[in-house]
């Protein structure tokens, strides 16, 4: 299909349409394609856009003729006719033709993304308010887990710092895949509906909670690719995006390497005690990453919307319950079950940190043993 | 509005309340038609705020007027407030004033209800705006309310709920009054196929709002259930589905489009053949054309959910029946090109108004042909490139054909003629700004950039600065409007009973303006 659209491109509008106009980044059309699928997509918006064109200007070089020329001003007298059957069949049925022309290439692309069979390699992206979690589920790489989250500092947003070249479109830890591999991507969420969106490969599927969704991606081109989450997810909708780095072969094996033995070095003791001023330290980053958007870095949360932590009941009660709140989360609103996030060490450094910050002073320090066992509970 | 001076009233034997009470209380057509316009105009302005204090936090990238969650609020009230508040009662308030007029009834068939479903409008807005000052602030779920996002909101949304649901009995009441009034008042000898092509329009939509009303009622009865009375029809941890909301939402949401553009052909379809002093060419396939878009507006829903994930077979049947509404729409253009075509035309404001919708709304037309295409709709769902196409079709069809149709009928409902140099003025700034903030968003969407976002990647920084220049522009233009209609209240040169030459129809043998009560002895149609 491919071969045909982009001859009856060429035909339709010289070279201006040809891939030599998909320059990297175009500002005014779809981007750059690095996939079959892209490509398909990008052919077939410039095969609509032509015949649009075309009788956009038919119809509108009538009615423009009509209003130049047959105006009162310029003594026009009015005709009578006002129908003719043959016309308005014609101009019924040719349209119809028309579609029929446009549908049949759709149909073949619907078919081939829809195709998520045989894949290489499937990853879990889950989206969280507001970051992407990614499990390699099956394939090279089969076991690695991370979280994905904006890496653009909010004094850049803020205006305080000049803005980097990647401004909103960068990410603390990317989707690393290899490149001429069909990745199957499994969607889910965790709280809301999110969607997870490369322009670049043509792929955009929504990530409902408690319901599995499926893409897949070949992508042909080592590059860095970007994109957003693209349904409204809350406050935070504007900053969680996507990069994805396709890469080689080679260099992917030695990727799936490093993140396998980062995660047996950094595998941590769960019975091991730890002194409140160590928790608190460690808390405050746990904090930073996963609850400040919401809870603020003053503790105060956004009154009405999320609640504040700094003189909470919650934080200055009983261990139990917080532990309770963070592992399980509250249904019905934004505060997500972090149990399924972070581990027993991270979840008790950041009660830790919330128990002592602020105007909380309760000096108790949570020890990852308690976090367990409020999982067991 | 003082669409009716107290001399006329006196003149004709009036004995109602004045004063407030006079408008709380009335019954007449024309003044519930007045009322339902003049709360669509505060709705606009209302709306035109929200979507400047949007426009002005895009204006540059980073975050300067407002925060994000508050700019979430935005968004979805400028959508509520505009669809709601602005666009649908606008229509109501044309049918008021015109249906009967037109079809030479002494007023709507059931005047009391009519006087209740436009005073029931008030407290809803109330609420919708009224939930900026609640703990929380408003719902910024977006206007169309998605679950599970729904559910986190704060009590604002509650006050949404009740709002949607007061405004679509409201709706409810209305149609079924405009059903039974165009079904059983028409004057003597006006068959429906002579009935003038708004009234089709309108009674075609509103069997439309009959039907998907009590749907989205549905819908948000069940978010508010869902938040508070522990049922679980979008939780997927209680067996529900949150893709459900969205299917029952579309089944409203797609005819929903179709009532806000299918009254629109109506009034374009009146103002064409008068300015073109030829009759509108093809009336019969008009009229089918219209039932045809509101049938397949039915079938259509679910190609606002093509990133869902919908399957295989779902997807191919919602793209080619969506495709198929291209037919109708295009021999609507088609019809409207061929009535112009050898007429001996003027170009007053209503004209103006006229042609840039069918230029304009074309556009819009196209850009939704492109969106039906499911494999370009992923690449375009929920970015700027939407944005761009549903202000083509709402803001430069919709809204258009209201302002046409408003100086169509305003020397028939003031008695005056309006300021043709105002009206002009209105016309060329709406049309330019209109293309300056909208058309840029094709290219906006097209690169990438994803709707609802407070703040955006460096390379859409040139043509968010332009779109907010224009959209600036077009709020003060509609100024120019403001102006126009107050000047004509005021007075101006006195209008005719027929004060186009190539007008036709009933509305334009009555005076100008129109008695208090018309068509007390229905007239005879031949």
């Amino acid at each position: 299909m491919g071969f045909t659209v982009r001859r009856a491109v060429a035909w339709g509008v010289g070279a201006m349409a040809a891939p030599a106009f998909a320059v990297e980044q175009s500002r005014i059309n779809l981007q750059a394609p690095v996939t079959r699928i892209a490509e398909q997509i990008y052919d077939m918006h410039t095969l609509m856009l032509v015949i649009c064109l075309v009788i956009f200007l038919g119809v509108f070089g009538v009615m423009f003729w009509a209003v130049f020329h047959h105006r009162k001003s310029k003594g026009a007298v009015a005709a009578h006719f006002h129908e003719n059957t043959t016309v308005e069949i014609l101009w019924t049925v040719v349209p119809v033709f028309i579609l029929l022309g446009m549908a049949y290439p759709a149909t073949k692309t619907v078919l081939a993304m829809k195709d998520t069979s045989n894949p290489d390699i499937t990853i879990k992206a889950t989206g969280y308010q507001w970051k992407w979690g990614y499990d390699y589920i099956k394939g090279e790489g089969e076991g690695i887990q991370f979280f994905s989250s904006l890496a653009t500092p909010q004094n850049q947003i803020g205006g305080q710092a000049a803005k980097g070249d990647h401004y909103l479109l960068e990410v603390d830890k990317p989707l690393v895949v290899p490149v001429g591999k069909k990745i199957r991507i499994l969607t889910t969420a965790n709280d809301v509906i999110h969607s997870w969106w490369v322009p670049a490969f043509g792929v955009k599927q929504d990530a409902i909670p408690g319901f599995i969704r499926d893409t897949h991606f070949r992508a042909d081109k080592e590059g860095v690719y970007r994109g957003n989450c693209a349904e409204l997810c809350g406050k935070d909708h504007g900053f969680m995006p996507i990069e994805v780095h396709v890469v080689g072969a080679d260099k992917y094996a030695a990727w799936v390497a490093g993140e396998q033995a980062a995660k047996a070095a950094t595998a941590e003791d769960p019975g091991k005690v730890w002194d409140l001023a160590a928790l608190k330290e460690r808390g405050a980053r746990v904090f930073a990453a996963n609850c400040v958007a919401c809870h603020q870095a003053d503790g105060k949360g956004l009154p009405g919307v999320f609640p504040p932590l700094d003189g909470s009941k919650v934080v200055q009660g009983p261990k139990a319950d917080q532990i309770a709140t963070v592992l399980n989360g509250r249904p019905g609103t934004a505060m997500a079950a972090f149990g399924k996030q972070l581990s027993d060490t991270d979840l008790a450094a950041v009660i830790t940190y919330t128990r002592n910050a602020w105007g909380n002073a309760t000096g108790e320090a949570i020890q990852p043993a308690e976090v367990a066992a409020g999982r067991k509970g | 509005m003082a669409a009716v001076t107290p001399e006329q009233l006196h003149h004709h034997h009036h004995h109602g309340p004045t004063g407030l009470m006079r408008w709380i209380t009335t019954t007449n057509h024309k003044d519930i038609g007045t009322l339902y316009l003049l709360f669509s105009l505060i709705m606009f302005f209302s709306g035109g705020v929200m979507a400047l204090t949007i426009r002005a936090e895009l204006f540059q990238p980073g975050l300067q007027v407002v925060q994000p969650e508050f700019f979430n609020q935005l968004t979805t009230m400028h959508g509520l407030v505009m669809v709601f508040g602005a666009i649908m009662p606008a229509f109501v308030g044309f049918a008021n004033w015109q249906i009967p007029l037109m079809i030479g009834a002494s007023d709507m068939a059931f005047a009391r209800m009519n006087n209740w479903s436009f005073w029931l409008l008030p407290p809803a807005a109330l609420l919708l705006i009224g939930s900026f000052f609640v703990p929380g602030g408003a719902t910024a779920a977006g206007w169309t309310l998605y679950a599970p996002l729904s559910v986190q909101m704060g009590m604002g949304m509650d006050l949404t709920i009740f709002a949607v649901h007061i405004m679509g009995i409201s709706s409810i009441m209305g149609a079924i009054n405009i059903v039974v009034t165009i079904l059983n008042m028409r004057a003597p000898g006006m068959t429906l196929m002579k009935m003038p092509l708004f009234c089709w329009t309108w009674l075609i939509t509103a069997y439309l709002l009959i039907a998907v009303m009590p749907v989205l009622a549905g819908a948000v009865t069940m978010i508010l259930t869902d938040r508070h009375f522990g049922t679980s029809f979008f939780n997927a941890a209680g067996g529900g589905d949150p893709v459900l909301y969205q299917h029952v939402f579309w089944f409203f949401g797609h005819p929903e489009v179709y009532i806000m553009i299918l009254p629109a052909f109506g009034i374009i379809s009146q103002i064409i053949p008068t300015f073109a002093r030829k009759p509108l060419f093809g009336y019969a396939s008009m009229v089918y054309a219209t039932a045809s878009i509101a049938i397949l507006s039915f079938v259509v829903w679910a190609h606002h959910m093509f990133t869902t994930g919908l399957p295989a077979s779902g997807t191919l049947f919602f793209m080619y029946a969506t495709m198929l509404i291209a037919v109708p729409t295009g021999v609507k253009v088609f019809n409207w090109v061929a009535t112009m075509w050898r007429g001996a035309m003027t170009f007053e404001t209503p004209m103006l108004f006229a042609v840039g919708f069918i230029f304009v709304f074309t556009m819009g037309g196209f850009t939704g042909l492109i969106c039906a295409i499911t494999p370009i709709d992923i690449q375009v769902q929920d970015t700027y490139y939407v944005v761009a196409h549903f202000h083509y079709v709402l803001v430069a069809g919709s809204l258009f054909s209201l302002f046409a149709g408003a100086y169509y009928w305003l020397p028939k409902w003031t008695g005056h003629m309006y300021s043709e140099t105002l009206g002009k003025l209105h016309f060329w700034c709406s049309i330019a700004f209109f293309n300056i903030t909208f058309f840029p968003m094709h290219f906006l969407g097209l690169a990438g950039m994803p709707r609802r976002i407070p703040d955006y990647a460096l390379q859409f920084a040139d043509f968010n600065a332009l779109a907010t220049v224009g959209a600036f522009g077009f709020g003060l233009s509609q100024l120019i409007f403001l102006a126009a209609v107050v000047k004509c209240l005021r007075g101006g040169e006195k209008a005719a009973a027929k004060p186009w030459e190539g007008a036709e129809g009933l509305e334009w043998t009555v005076p100008s303006p129109a008695p208090y009560h018309t068509f007390e002895e229905a007239p005879v149609v031949k």
